[in-house]
């Protein structure tokens, strides 16, 4: 399934470039046809589809949303969910809280921000979650920190690796300081799994930023991203209100923070099942490959 | 006082500084500097000296007092490094079984290129994740502004205390109202809405204590002491658990909150 807004490059004015495009001046009918919105080729929306959203032309990593994400890297029919059902309360009343629920709940067909479960992948047996950029733009509240904290518990108690894709614009601020704690929460629940002797991969996709950077994203024993994804703890638009000046080109993309040292590696969506596999089966005991 | 009025003296020019608190309870403090790694951030002022008879660890983060010491200290917004100082320190504490003192005061970890070029989110993730199993008792003070991440990253602690007046909030009220409302002159409901007070901080349990400011115009006087006697009792029962049980109660606390039911 593709969404309208799935193909737009999530907004940073920094990297100008983009080109524009008015889609009513189209003639080849939408169903059919896409736009790159880096490269702005058109694209058969089926190639775009087979390729794990990844434009053909250029490599541009489009969006994709949580529950094809898990579609896309997990062994066929090996994915359980888990807590599939929890979904957010107003706990602190905060005012419209309610309605931006429904609303990302009806945008992105799930009831919460992160979908998390056990799965295969290239028939090794791991813990996975995958955060949802249509849900409150993978905003942190107290029902993702709990269900990614549940599962590092499991994952600890089962010895399981856990494999973690984050895309978040940071701390869900309609919970006040509740997000804020599940920081604490899920780095607390990341720390006993890690020193339990087990394995964290985090992949960081586009974009990862604030609390979710400030906390388990960059708790991986490896660490990983998408080519282009945009990765920081404050976001560009703030940094850019306090130092009043604009910000180099290509700054807190995937390039820019692996050169910086942050980073293991740039995984290419469609390398990614593969090299997630080679690296469980490099942490498996030698009688287990 | 409504909220944002609180927000406001929290901010006040002329409020105690971290360093304030370190000259009025600290005895015999030395101030040990630097990360190791790249450089001394002055937004934190680290240390060790004693709690009346008990040697501690001290961590704040420091506004500075005077228009010039708070250019020097980026006016307690620390860079990367600062945080590093502060796990430095941590360690150092656990290895010598000193408990550990963080005062918190900032606006938040500083968003600039060059804090973020040095790894601004990592340094705060691994505060928090280290600080989750550090086997000494932690105890944060928050004295004047609770700012996000930046704020948490010295405040994974065994007991969190706040000022009346001081807050902690997810986002400041100004950042809340110009993204969700477009707005920043809807910073007062905003402030409301965060519930970001020390008394809303104590009914979610992010905070155990509450101290008063009913002498602030005569220095701070009357919230030092009542602070010492805290700081003193809270530490002695906490250096009677076992390592285990510390750490089991501090990852309870911190899974707790907001619970999911």
């Amino acid at each position: 399934m593709i969404k309208p807004n799935l193909f737009k490059k999530p907004q940073n004015k920094l990297e100008g470039g983009t080109p524009v495009i008015n889609e009513e001046n189209l003639e080849i009918p939408e169903e059919l046809c896409v736009l790159c919105s880096s490269c702005g080729s058109t694209l058969f929306r089926r190639d775009v589809e087979n390729s794990g959203y990844v434009c053909p032309e250029c490599g541009w990593h489009f969006s994709m949303s949580a529950r094809e994400r898990v579609e896309y890297i997990a062994d066929k029919g090996t994915f359980k969910e888990r807590d599939a059902d929890m979904s957010s309360k107003n706990l602190i009343d905060f005012p419209d809280y309610e309605d931006k629920l429904e609303k990302a709940q009806k945008v992105s067909g799930e009831p919460e921000g992160v979908i998390c479960g056990e799965c295969e992948i290239e028939g090794v047996r791991t813990c996975l979650f995958v955060m949802n950029p249509d849900f409150m733009m993978g905003s942190m509240g107290v029902v993702v920190g709990e269900k990614i904290t549940r599962l590092f518990e499991y994952a600890t108690e089962e010895k399981l690796p856990v494999i973690g894709y984050t895309v978040s614009g940071g701390a869900r601020m309609q919970e006040g300081i509740l997000s804020l704690m599940q920081m604490a929460k899920t780095s607390g629940a990341a720390k006993l799994h890690s020193d339990a002797g087990l394995l964290y991969i985090s992949v960081l996709t586009n974009p990862t930023t604030g609390g979710v950077t400030a906390s388990f994203a960059m708790e991986g024993d490896i660490i990983l991203a998408e080519p282009k994804a945009l990765i920081g703890f404050a976001g560009p638009r703030v940094i850019e209100q306090t130092i009043r000046q604009r910000l180099p080109k290509g700054f807190q993309r995937a390039e820019f923070v692996l050169d910086t040292g942050f980073l293991d590696a740039i995984v290419d969506r469609r390398e990614q099942r593969r090299y997630l596999g080679k690296m469980l089966k490099l942490h498996c005991e030698e009688a287990d490959i | 006082m409504d909220a944002y009025e609180r927000v406001a003296a929290s901010r006040a020019k002329g409020r105690a500084t971290a360093q304030d608190y370190i000259d009025n309870l600290i005895i015999d403090f030395e101030e040990l500097h630097g990360d190791r790694r790249f450089g001394d951030d002055k937004a934190i002022v680290a240390g060790v000296g004693k709690l009346r008879n008990m040697p501690v660890t001290v961590i704040g983060q420091a506004k500075g007092r005077s228009a010039r010491e708070r250019g020097m200290r980026n006016s307690g917004s620390p860079h990367p490094e600062g945080y590093r100082k502060a796990l430095r320190l941590m360690k150092q504490a656990e290895k010598f079984k000193r408990p550990v003192l963080c005062f918190v005061d900032t606006s938040g970890a500083y968003p600039g290129i060059e804090a973020e070029k040095r790894g601004q989110g990592l340094a705060i993730a691994e505060n928090l994740y280290e600080m989750m199993t550090l086997k000494t008792p932690v105890i944060s003070v928050f004295i004047g502004e609770g700012g996000s991440g930046g704020a948490l990253a010295l405040a994974v602690a065994d007991k969190v205390i706040m000022l009346e007046n001081a807050f902690y909030s997810v986002i400041s009220p100004e950042g809340c109202a110009s993204i969700l409302w477009k707005n920043a002159k809807k910073k007062k409901e905003a402030a409301e809405a965060l519930k970001l007070t020390a008394k809303d901080l104590h009914e979610l349990d992010v905070a155990e204590y509450v101290v008063k400011e009913r002498d602030t115009d005569r220095g701070f006087r009357n919230v030092y002491s009542q602070l010492e006697n805290l700081l003193y009792e809270e530490f002695s029962k906490l250096r009677q658990m076992s390592d285990d049980e510390l750490l089991a109660a501090r990852y309870e606390k911190f899974r707790k909150i907001g619970r999911y039911e």
